[in-house]
């Protein structure tokens, strides 16, 4: 069998490569042709600029020398262009003669793009591409002056090369920051930093005039404000472009490269191309590792293998000494997307992760690059991160299942490293203040504000108090809301106000929940910790409350419910009585008792039946009494001075006008209040969450008395002469226990928590005290109505069954 | 199969359920955040708690009861040895529509 003959055009390193495919997989099988239109071989174009530099010599990147070639059996054209393709007869003509093929592959690669600015065609002026250009620019030594428009990565090399053999460079760019596709600002800035103290200038944001010449030859570069750049030398480092003209001439299909597809096949099923000539799927190419990739599918190909290229995120290395950067995959800011950022200014590292859902996207890294391949690693091979997500930014060194230790890490960096990102607290600033004596959290908040503000560097700060303190550290075991997340109750109320977070998914964005949206333990919590910071912009959610909440009726255990109008401070009249007694025969209330907070409970109503029923109740002037809520139950009082020859003052008006004020709100459990008369005691307010008992010389407020599972009773908040400063002191201490307790603490666990001393100090303070009433009431703006209204109106038709499928008519 | 409209999509809340009165006892219709509908048995085997009056997370419900869940596509309890029965449902141009043959059988 004759050998299939190919021709290739172009010796670059994609063809190279399918080159060095096919002759390994079938030494014998192709009668091979290379026509290059430079007079050399294939070399390793990348390595130019450490050629540049003088790290390097051009020996030192040949790739395929002449030996190569001859060993191979590949006959070469170099230094010989081709003039034409014929496709019809299978034949590409050479300056020097014809050559026949069954298959051809266009290496043609890529021209530099010249900005066509005036006297771009000046002496001079050179673009950065091949060893040509190299050595040009290997002579501008000291004492020289060069230009390079292009703060990319080919133009910055550049730079750095000629700037290393003495030349004096100016890089103009006419973006913000340096290599703006591969970095972020922070690294762009990192970088700028690091060249500039390389006596390289960095013209950012400037755009090129003209070219000013003098007999020929380049003069100086003018920017559009006005400024002269005198050089030497302009280098154009701006960009490439697809080698289309022989493709195009021979009639193939042409977009901004020759058009591939996935087999690197053009629109001529003989016709192949590879390489920075081509565009698949609308892209095209100038990074080596996706070359190699085309280079190894055209190869499987030609063999008749099946192979399909796809295209890949990439990697990117500046090739520039002293200069460490490494970016990876997508980092832009996108919704959805969550930065891990570390950095040591000392030493001038920047790391910055981009993590979407619980994989790794994106990597920028400045001046510490070693553990890049690992993280380009996890964003190819799209590894879930979840586990080390901690750990993380400090590489694989950190890594490795069980004996990845977050401590070891803290104990690792530098007294310079930034451990709290909004306050620019770094570790040595901890750690002095740990050994000056704040000895926990909260003592370092406030010596220090590491940790203070957003909270996320709170664990940072933990490991280094116990890596200072050792064994005299006791970590305080956090524990988290549920399941569904790492954070506890406070640090996820701190983080809603300071954040701040007004909506649930903010919160489960935010603060990485790991569900869709929480479980039945955190989404009740989140709901209320997001209408009580935030009442005007959160709306609260009924489906985040327990049915008892949402249905507004306490659930018993046959799935019927009671249903418990207000009696404001434990008063009723006829019309009252006669409409709940109406209700109760209406309905088929089988149960109708009184409460111990002084009012009637109608039990066992169906739930079908409770809009119907509250408009009944609703008609006579019965309003909710929330005995199901986690809010303002009921204002137990005595009858005080109206009637009693003890009473001191108006406890029952007291009472009344208290429940009145702070009915329909929401707090973290369920509170209580009593008022008595006198130190008799009769409403047992000494047993609330507020109890006020009245005294002849005016109103003793006790907060934190509970008479459940557990029997408290209360504690002097403060001791007032009006029934005015008793009403303010009250609203003041529920409305500070609304901000700050987790959600179903009642107000003495809670107490217990932040000590009373801390409360009665936030209370007595006027300007604080007159805030939490003024908070208390924009919120009151919102819910203090009756929701037994607004349902049996609006919502009755959600009380009844979706559809009674009993209904249908036998078939 | 036969298909029975029981209602639009927008009659359930969002992460909420409503019930379904049927031969067969109650049955509970849930739709969840990502307007998923879902149709299980509607009571608790633990209790008999109401589960269309549970807190709806996910593609899990919470018996209202003493906070038994329950993957609603399996029916399955989450840590327990129990189940609830799960039936056929789908929506079409936002109505709701429930497979009744085994509603019916059982019945008949």
């Amino acid at each position: 069998m004759d050998k299939q003959k190919i021709v290739v055009i172009g010796a670059g390193m994609a063809s190279g490569r399918v080159l060095e495919h096919l002759t390994d997989a079938a030494p014998d099988r192709f009668q091979i042709t290379l026509f290059n239109a430079e007079p050399r071989g294939n070399y390793n174009r990348i390595m130019l600029s450490p050629v540049l530099a003088g790290d390097k010599t051009y020996e030192d990147i040949v790739t395929h020398d002449d030996a190569w070639y001859a060993d191979r059996g590949i006959a070469t054209r170099f230094g010989e262009k081709v003039l034409r393709i014929d496709r019809e007869a299978r034949v590409v003509h050479g300056e020097n003669g014809a050559v026949p093929y069954d298959r051809l592959i266009m290496g043609t690669g890529s021209n530099p793009f010249i900005i066509p600015l005036p006297g771009h065609d000046l002496e001079g002026v050179i673009a950065y591409r091949d060893l040509e250009d190299t050595q040009r620019m290997m002579a501008m030594g000291a004492g020289k002056r060069v230009v390079v428009i292009g703060g990319g990565l080919l133009g910055l090399e550049a730079a750095a090369g000629m700037a290393a053999r003495g030349a004096q460079v100016t890089v103009v760019h006419i973006m913000g920051h340096l290599m703006e596709r591969q970095l972020d600002e922070a690294a762009g800035y990192l970088l700028k930093k690091s060249l500039e103290s390389k006596g390289i200038e960095v013209r950012l944001q400037a755009n090129s005039k003209e070219i000013v010449g003098k007999d020929g030859h380049v003069a100086a570069l003018r920017l559009e404000d006005g400024t002269d750049l005198p050089c030497d030398l302009l280098v154009m480092a701006v960009g490439i472009r697809p080698n289309v003209a022989l493709a195009q001439q021979a009639g193939l299909a042409v977009g901004r490269g020759i058009h591939v597809d996935d087999q690197m096949r053009s629109s001529d099923a003989d016709i192949f191309a590879v390489g920075e000539c081509v565009e698949h799927q609308g892209a095209v190419f100038g990074l080596v590792a996706p070359l190699y990739d085309q280079a190894k599918v055209l190869a499987a190909t030609l063999l008749g293998e099946d192979a399909a290229f796809v295209q890949k995120s990439l990697s990117t290395k500046l090739k520039v000494t002293g200069c460490d950067l490494f970016s990876a995959g997508d980092f832009a800011d996108a919704e959805g997307r969550e930065d891990i950022v570390f950095r040591d200014p000392a030493r001038g590292i920047y790391k910055r992760l981009v993590i979407e859902g619980d994989r790794l996207i994106g990597a920028v890294m400045y001046g510490d690059t070693a553990d890049g391949n690992w993280f380009f690693g996890l964003i190819k091979d799209a590894t879930p991160i979840e586990e080390m997500r901690e750990t993380l930014i400090f590489g694989p060194a950190h890594q490795g299942g069980a004996s990845a230790d977050p401590l070891s890490a803290v104990a690792a960096l530098p007294p310079e490293a930034e451990i709290c990102g909004c306050n620019g607290i770094c570790k040595g600033t901890i750690t002095d203040a740990i050994g000056a004596g704040a000895t926990d959290l909260d003592a370092i908040r406030a010596t220090t504000k590491a940790s203070a503000s957003c909270g996320t560097c709170t664990g940072l700060v933990e490991q280094l108090l116990q890596v200072t303190l050792g064994d005299e550290f006791v970590m305080p075991v956090a524990k988290p809301v549920c399941a569904c997340t790492d954070h506890t109750h406070e640090d996820v109320r701190r983080l809603i106000k300071t954040m701040p977070l007004k909506s649930q998914e903010a919160v489960w964005q935010e603060l990485g929940w790991k569900t869709r949206n929480g479980c039945h333990v955190c989404r009740p919590a989140i709901n209320f910790y997001l209408l009580a910071d935030w009442p005007l912009e959160y709306r609260d959610d009924p489906q985040s409350r327990f049915i008892n909440e949402r249905k507004h009726a306490n659930i018993q255990k046959d799935g019927t419910f009671s249903v418990v109008p207000r009696m404001w401070g434990g008063l009723t009249n006829p019309t009252e009585l006669r409409a709940i007694a109406d209700a109760a025969e209406k309905y088929n209330v089988p149960t109708v008792k009184v409460t111990g907070g002084q009012r009637i409970d109608l039990l066992g109503v169906r739930g079908e039946d409770l809009p119907a029923i509250w408009a009944d109740l609703n008609r006579a002037g019965l309003v909710s009494g929330h005995a199901y809520s986690k809010g303002l139950r009921t204002v137990k009082t005595c009858v005080g001075t109206d009637h009693c020859r003890f009473g001191t003052q108006d406890s029952t008006g007291l009472g009344v006008r208290l429940e009145k004020l702070l009915w329909g709100s929401w707090t973290p459990h369920k509170v209580k209040l009593g008022v008595s008369g006198c130190p008799r005691n009769c409403a047992e307010a000494t047993c609330k969450d507020v109890g006020i008992v009245c005294v002849d010389s005016g109103y003793q407020i006790g907060v934190g008395g509970a008479a459940g599972m557990d029997l408290r009773e209360t504690e002097r908040l403060l001791d007032v002469a009006t029934e005015a400063e008793a009403i303010e002191v009250t609203t003041a201490f529920i409305q500070l226990y609304r901000e700050n307790a987790k959600y179903l603490d009642r107000p003495y666990k809670w107490i217990a928590k932040v000590g009373l001393d801390w409360v009665r100090e936030r209370i007595e303070d006027k300007a604080e005290r007159r805030r939490l009433i003024d908070a208390f009431e924009l919120s009151q703006s919102i819910y203090r109505k009756d929701p037994w209204a607004e349902h049996a109106a609006t919502r009755a038709a959600d009380y009844a069954p979706l559809a009674d499928l009993t209904l249908e008519a036998a078939e | 199969m036969s298909w029975i409209d029981i209602g639009a999509i927008d009659d359930i809340p969002l992460r909420g359920a409503r019930k379904l009165r049927t031969h067969l006892g109650c049955v509970a219709v849930f739709r969840t955040d990502r307007d998923e509908v879902f149709a299980t048995g509607g009571t608790c085997p633990h209790r008999g708690g109401p589960l269309a009056e549970g807190i709806v997370h996910g593609r899990a419900v919470t018996c209202p009861l003493h906070n038994w869940v329950f993957d609603l596509e399996t029916g399955q309890a989450r840590g327990e040895d129990a189940s609830i029965p799960t039936y056929p449902v789908r929506v079409e141009r936002g109505r709701i529509l429930i497979d009744a043959t085994l509603l019916r059988r059982a019945a008949a």
